[in-house]
């Protein structure tokens, strides 16, 4: 039992690691004179040794370890179910187990989003304390920026990626499993938090009350600089995969634009994820050393860690909605029939937006305290970004224009990843300006921003996305039906929750509390029972999950009848994907075009020509000058 | 396409660069960690009203040149092993660790004997900025440790080093920090 072996070896010698850290601290506290026990240095250093002791226990130092040391390594070659249990390098094994440990901390989020909206069903105390109120909702925010951050990126990007650039795995196969394998432990110390009094900051954990809060900050700091490590290196890995791992001839310009966004959002994890490091890391050793970062009385700025945090957390978003944008546009495009529209402007506003995210920081700052002078060039730049985000909206429109629709469950998805985010994008407009800001600041408003943009772009791409993959992933089908009853029942309870959000928010109900103002008490019912439904949505998704990974028809290679190489692999795919490496002729969105290849496959012949479905709406007559999609298929 | 036509019978496998591949990561984590560096050193800065407190200046001094002077010799044994000169490479290495934990020996007794507490920001600043570059020291040395171990059991070679000068890039990328970080903590106001 392989994977026996190496969960009870991780958590094994992650327990071991742990006492050994608290108990070697406590040595030398002891020798320097000191108490052996001091509760924020102890849990810091047990952490340290026994995440180290976890990644090596679940078999990194067996693939990877013992060659520091001149060894021989082995890896652990586990059959079946149990390959997702092992430090496995494979990247669609790897993809896969971010994906589910990523819904199930989605779930346990979602979860604590409904208990929210219990407590705000009415104002007055319903069922919790502020307390326990401010501890469900920083977990909750951090859950779901850990999701939105790794989901997609850790989960659909190392699946789909290499498959989409024709590689046989990722760059650094190792390094890839080893990102993985730090995610448990990040989660599990998370939801230990609870235990030590619960995080009262939120997930952004702005001093000064960081520094004097109880002691699950401190879970709460090492905890997210472990999951910054894992997006660092992620990003590194997919950097050097796609710069180095294209199959022959897929240059730049034949790129899926997927993989154009992946490159974007790689970046942007590598260049800027040391800024949440570092300002919690400021805050750990306010607490545990005593020191004064943020202290005013000694020369400290609170204002600092609002700089450092939000130098990353704001191209933080891009990193969870560039993939969004991406799999979106890929969507569109294969489900259109017809060549993704304006393909260069959609990479360069990628890249755009790669290189405006650094500047726009202070925007969350201007009711700060931060100097007046700040507020102007922060309020250009962030505006500035809607332009290539409006160039992607162009190529998503441009594409779907004319386009025969084929209307599946990812495609809709798809679409409603447009249609939500344009609904974030103007919000995000009073938000930017300075005036309105001041106004809105902190209030459901932001609220109802973030979860249009988040929510509504990433999240519903992520979810278009599991649909997409799910044929190529298990081999089995889902069923079409439930799919789409799933999604028009999250696009309804989405929107009427955080439509009428905005409502309280403008009204100046203050986020972060859990009472309000009682004439806000009808609005606040609505979106709690539209919350309630909104969460219901999620059993019809996983029923649907479990229910078709067991039971479902056996899929075909090519469902969707897509041209990019994902879908010119077996379904799964093997071990090494391509048992011929493909060889890249032409533009992968060229639906319609005559005589276009994507690719060969010497000695397969050229791939199948993408032929349409008998579902498909192409059998109809088609609408005047009807795009010229599915080769043919009018 | 050249390629189509004559993969008909192609390899069984493209074949990947991957020592470029390896190089290319190192430089990423390189500028990935220098944001970390260049963070703290911009948070120096903003926290402007402190004033800067008295420290040993010759020990900096002392320090800096022994740790850029670790530099060369790190250098001369990546070029050693380069040409197959295992012997003067083991040496370098060892020089290097010596240099190394020389620094951090230095940066401790700086601590020890420093006047100012890390509850003033200065304090918090300078124990900070040493004590992350001084991990990061650490932390080569053990690389180099290894190396070194790995070199003296016969590992080796000229065709075959990228540990080595892997590490040793590390050790030049660590030095690289410290020349940014010692004018700002021991010369400028």
């Amino acid at each position: 039992m392989y994977a026996l072996k190496s969960v009870a070896g991780a958590l094994g010698a992650g327990l071991i690691g742990f006492y050994l850290g608290i108990g070697g601290l406590g040595a030398v506290r002891a020798l320097a004179g000191y108490d052996a026990w001091d509760t924020e240095m102890s849990i810091t250093f047990g952490y340290v040794f026994g995440v180290i002791g976890w990644v090596m226990g679940a078999g990194m130092w067996g693939a990877w370890g013992r060659e520091w040391f001149g060894l021989r390594t082995y890896d652990r070659k586990a059959p079946g179910w149990q390959r997702y249990f092992v430090f496995n390098t494979d990247h669609k094994v790897i993809g896969i187990q971010y994906l589910v440990t990523f819904i199930v901390v989605f779930l346990l989020g979602g979860l604590m989003a409904m208990l929210m909206r219990a407590e705000l069903t009415h104002s007055g105390h319903q069922l919790f304390s502020n307390a326990q109120y401010n501890s469900i909702m920083g977990l909750h925010g951090i859950m779901m920026i850990a999701v939105a951050v790794a989901a997609l990126v850790g989960g659909i990007g190392n699946y789909a990626v290499p498959l989409l650039i024709g590689a046989e795995d990722m760059a650094f196969p190792r390094l890839n499993a080893l990102t993985y394998w730090l995610i448990p432990p990040v989660a599990l110390t998370l939801l230990c938090t609870p235990l030590l009094g619960g995080i009262e900051t939120g997930w952004t954990a702005y001093p000064p009350l960081s520094v004097l809060t109880n002691n699950a900050q401190i879970l709460f700091d090492v905890a997210i600089i472990t999951f910054g490590l894992t997006s660092i290196l992620g990003g590194l890995n997919f950097v050097v995969t796609i710069i180095f791992m294209r199959a022959p001839g897929m240059t730049w310009g034949k790129l899926p634009i997927f993989v154009w966004a992946m490159f974007a959002t790689a970046w942007i994890a590598l260049l800027y994820t040391q800024g949440f490091a570092v300002s919690l890391l400021m805050v750990l050793l306010d607490r545990v050393a005593g020191m004064s970062w943020f202290d005013a009385a000694n020369g400290g700025d609170p204002l600092l860690d609002q700089h450092v945090f939000w130098f990353y957390s704001h191209p933080a978003v891009y990193v969870m909605v560039l993939p969004g944008f991406g799999i979106a546009l890929e969507m569109i495009s294969h489900f259109s029939r017809k060549p993704l529209f304006a393909y260069r402007y959609a990479v360069g506003a990628l890249l755009g937006i790669l290189g405006l995210s650094g500047v726009v920081w202070a925007h969350h700052m201007f009711t700060s305290g931060m100097p007046n002078y700040l507020h102007g060039p922060f309020l250009v730049a962030t505006e500035l970004i809607s332009i290539p985000t409006g160039l992607i909206f162009l190529c998503a429109l441009g594409t779907i224009w004319m386009g025969r629709l084929w209307l599946t469950t990812p495609m809709l998805f798809a679409l409603a990843v447009i249609f939500n985010f344009a609904c974030g994008g103007v919000t995000g407009i009073f938000l930017a300006d300075v005036p309105t800001d001041i106004h809105l600041q902190d209030s459901y408003f932001v609220v109802a921003h973030f979860h249009y943009t988040i929510m509504g772009g990433e999240i519903f791409a992520l979810f278009g996305a599991i649909y997409y993959y799910f044929p190529k992933m298990t081999g089995r089908q889902y069923n079409e039906r439930l799919g789409k009853i799933h999604f028009w029942w999250m696009f309804i309870g989405f929107n009427v929750t955080f439509f009428i959000m905005h409502w309280p928010g403008i009204q100046g109900m203050n986020r972060r509390i859990a009472d309000f103002m009682s004439d806000l008490n009808t609005a606040n019912l609505i979106v709690s029972l539209a919350g309630f439904f909104l969460g219901a949505s999620f059993l019809v998704f996983v029923f649907n999950m479990v229910w078709s990974w067991i039971f479902g028809p056996a899929a075909e290679r090519n469902p969707w009848r897509a041209r990019t190489l994902d879908w010119q692999t077996d379904s799964p795919p093997p071990l090494e994907n391509f048992p011929v490496p493909p060889v890249v002729r032409g533009h992968p969105y060229d639906y319609g075009v005559p005589g276009s290849v994507h690719a060969l496959f010497p000695g397969r012949g050229a791939e199948e020509p993408p032929r349409p479905p008998s579902t498909f709406p192409g059998a109809a007559p088609a609408p005047a000058g009807g795009g010229g999609g599915g080769g043919g298929g009018g | 396409m050249a390629l189509a036509g004559t993969a008909a019978h192609a390899p069984e496998h493209v074949v990947h660069d991957k020592a470029k591949m390896k190089l290319v990561g190192l430089w990423l984590f390189f500028f990935s960690e220098s944001v970390l560096f260049g963070l703290l050193l911009s948070a120096r800065f903003y926290l402007e009203r402190i004033n800067r407190e008295e420290v040993d200046q010759l020990l900096g001094l002392g320090i800096t040149c022994v740790l850029l002077l670790s530099s060369v010799t790190a250098f001369t044994a990546e070029t050693a092993i380069e040409h197959d000169r295992r012997k003067l490479a083991g040496w370098m290495l060892v020089v290097t660790i010596l240099l190394g934990t020389g620094f951090a020996c230095g940066v401790g007794f700086e601590w020890g004997t420093a006047h100012f507490s890390k509850e003033q920001a200065f304090g918090s600043i300078f124990f900070t900025m040493t004590g992350i570059h001084a991990a990061h020291v650490i932390s080569g040395i053990g690389l180099l440790v290894l190396t070194w171990f790995q070199l003296a059991r016969g590992r080796f070679s000229g065709k075959d080093h990228w540990p080595v000068s892997g590490t040793v890039m590390y050790w030049h990328f660590v030095d690289v920090v410290w020349v940014f970080f010692y004018p700002a903590l021991y010369l400028v106001k």
